[in-house]
């Protein structure tokens, strides 16, 4: 089960708010390559898992992927707190304004809204860890390319923190495939499925 | 039932009890009376949860004691059926 703690992970604190910057932001909230479909891809992925150390770690960083999407939230939240309507109609987001006003909702940048089509649970742990590392590099791309996009280094600072927590779960789920993998044959890492077939691993 | 099991299991009924009085108390947040049986489920769960970590391990990261091993990783997980 879990507990909500009354914080963020990181600060947000974000003085000036500027619609243009929260159309694209939130695209990590609802979007492909979000930190939504980041944690319910982990959470639901981890019962497929028998190795402890990895049901830990997709626990673990589904879980904190929760607390990411909620630093995307006040992201976009401080960002169009206070907007004109003239700044509304200017920046595009006058798209966004007439389904939600101003409300949180999931939708990718391009306003498809959030569906768990973007992630799998494939009930095979090393199909299921690949998909893992390059989830972590696409999210780390769409950092990258907000970093490019945005100026305000108010937001920026976030931002950069988000995107260095991409790098170090690559790491961290790269680490669990090699635990994965030294369970299972050398000779045939595919021989069967650990997830499914009974004895899969005694080496 | 073994004695980790209801330890765990008297655990769950004052979070439990603990979640409904939060909720209550979330509309009501003057009730004198309701906070006080916060107060007093808080010192029950938190007391059995030591004694929990003691026997048998953390229920979260922050509760491992463990000086050699990184025990919150250990099985089985809540929903295993063993």
């Amino acid at each position: 089960m879990w507990q909500y703690e009354k914080k963020l992970q990181y600060p947000v604190k974000i003085k000036t708010p500027n619609a243009k910057l929260a159309k694209i932001i939130i695209s990590q909230l609802g979007g492909p390559d979000g930190e939504l479909s980041a944690s319910l891809r982990y959470l639901n992925q981890r019962y497929a898992m028998p190795y402890g150390e990895v049901k830990g770690l997709l626990t673990d960083i589904g879980t904190e992927e929760l607390a990411h999407f909620e630093m995307i939230s006040a992201i976009l939240y401080q960002l169009t707190k206070d907007l004109s309507m003239e700044e509304i109609k200017a920046n595009g987001f006058d798209t966004y304004f007439v389904d939600h006003t101003t409300g949180i909702y999931p939708v990718a940048a391009s306003g498809t809204p959030f569906t768990a089509a973007y992630f799998q649970s494939k009930g095979d742990i090393l199909t299921d860890l690949q998909e893992d590392l390059a989830a972590e590099q696409k999210a780390r791309t769409t950092y990258d390319n907000i970093l490019r996009l945005a100026d305000d280094p108010d937001v920026r600072d976030p931002i950069r923190f988000l995107r260095e927590r991409e790098i170090v779960h690559y790491q961290r789920f790269g680490e669990a495939l090699r635990i994965a993998q030294d369970k299972l044959d050398s000779r045939n890492f595919y021989a069967c499925n650990p997830s499914f077939d009974k004895n899969c691993g005694r080496k | 039932m073994n004695e980790k099991n209801m330890l765990l299991s008297r655990i769950k009924k004052y979070d439990f009890t603990l979640k409904e009085l939060n909720l209550y108390l979330d509309t009501h947040p003057n009730c004198r009376r309701a906070l006080s049986m916060f107060r007093k489920y808080r010192e029950l769960r938190r007391d059995a949860v030591q004694e929990y970590n003691k026997r048998f391990g953390p229920l979260t990261p922050e509760q491992v004691t463990d000086t050699q091993s990184w025990t919150w990783v250990e099985d089985p997980w809540p929903w295993e059926r063993r």
